[in-house]
């Protein structure tokens, strides 16, 4: 669907609060904006994203046209266990977009 | 005559700003969200419940050039232990089309209550953070931002 920055550290301590970064490259066409021809450009914007590490979501959101073009989000983490942490983005049109990082807790 | 100069430069400057301006922003008042509509957005995601004003902090910078990609970060402060921590961050405005802006979900293996984003402003405004706590309870904090380019409705 489109290009994802993430930012997770390789490593960290076990118990460490981690910070995380996501953006994904996404228009945010907010629905009330008009195109050339005068009528509104149909909305589309990345209306969900959802955070799982070791299989439970422990990070989400609702997003609404009011989160700019490029949604950044960030967010922190326990560092728990080694793993992959799963990033997954839902857009108007119901397509998903999946991404993973692998973190290694010492 | 360089005085002159001056105030012909401002002016000229002055009527550019107002012509983008007017050529930027062609939303009608009427859709725009209004502060009712705002409180209204607020009553849905409580349900009603009173919202007590702290703990939460809502961190912009308080003048804005332009408010297409308003770097927000809002924090609370929570222990967020399993026992006591903030279950939800949900993100207001007054005058965007729109009064929501966003409902972030945490949980105690978030580690800290704190999210950060970057969002759209249509003008100046109130920006306000609403906060729901395991215990279900609500608290809220705001800020008032400056915005001197609004992120609003864009004509070709």
């Amino acid at each position: 669907m489109a290009r994802a920055l993430i930012n997770v550290p390789a490593k960290a301590k076990k118990g460490e609060i981690v910070e995380i970064k996501t953006l994904l490259s996404h228009p945010m066409e907010t629905g009330f904006r008009p195109a050339a021809d005068g009528k509104l450009v149909p909305r589309n914007i990345i209306k969900r994203f959802v955070c799982t590490y070791d299989g439970e979501a422990v990070f989400s959101a609702d997003l609404f046209p009011a989160i700019s073009a490029n949604p950044f989000l960030s967010f922190t983490l326990v560092a728990t266990n080694s793993g992959v942490i799963t990033f997954s983005w839902t857009d108007d049109n119901d397509e998903t977009q999946v991404q993973t990082a692998k973190i290694e807790v010492v | 005559m360089n005085t002159d100069a001056q105030s012909l430069d401002l002016s000229r400057r002055a009527f550019l700003a107002g012509a983008a301006g007017a050529s930027i922003c062609v939303i009608a008042p009427s859709a725009r969200a209004t502060p009712e509509a705002m409180a209204q957005a607020i009553t849905d995601f409580t349900g009603g419940k009173p919202v007590k004003e702290g703990r939460v902090v809502v961190d912009i910078p308080v003048l804005l050039e332009s408010g297409h990609s308003v770097p927000t970060i809002v924090r609370v402060d929570s222990p967020m232990s399993p026992q006591n921590y903030v279950r939800a961050i949900a993100l207001f405005n007054e005058r965007n089309p729109q009064p929501n802006v966003g409902v972030f979900h945490l949980t105690p293996r978030s580690g800290r209550a704190w999210v950060s984003t970057r969002i759209r402003l249509g003008d100046s405004q109130k920006v306000v953070a609403v906060a729901q706590m395991s215990d279900g309870s609500f608290a809220s904090g705001s800020i008032d931002v400056i915005v001197t380019l609004p992120a609003c409705v864009e004509g070709a």
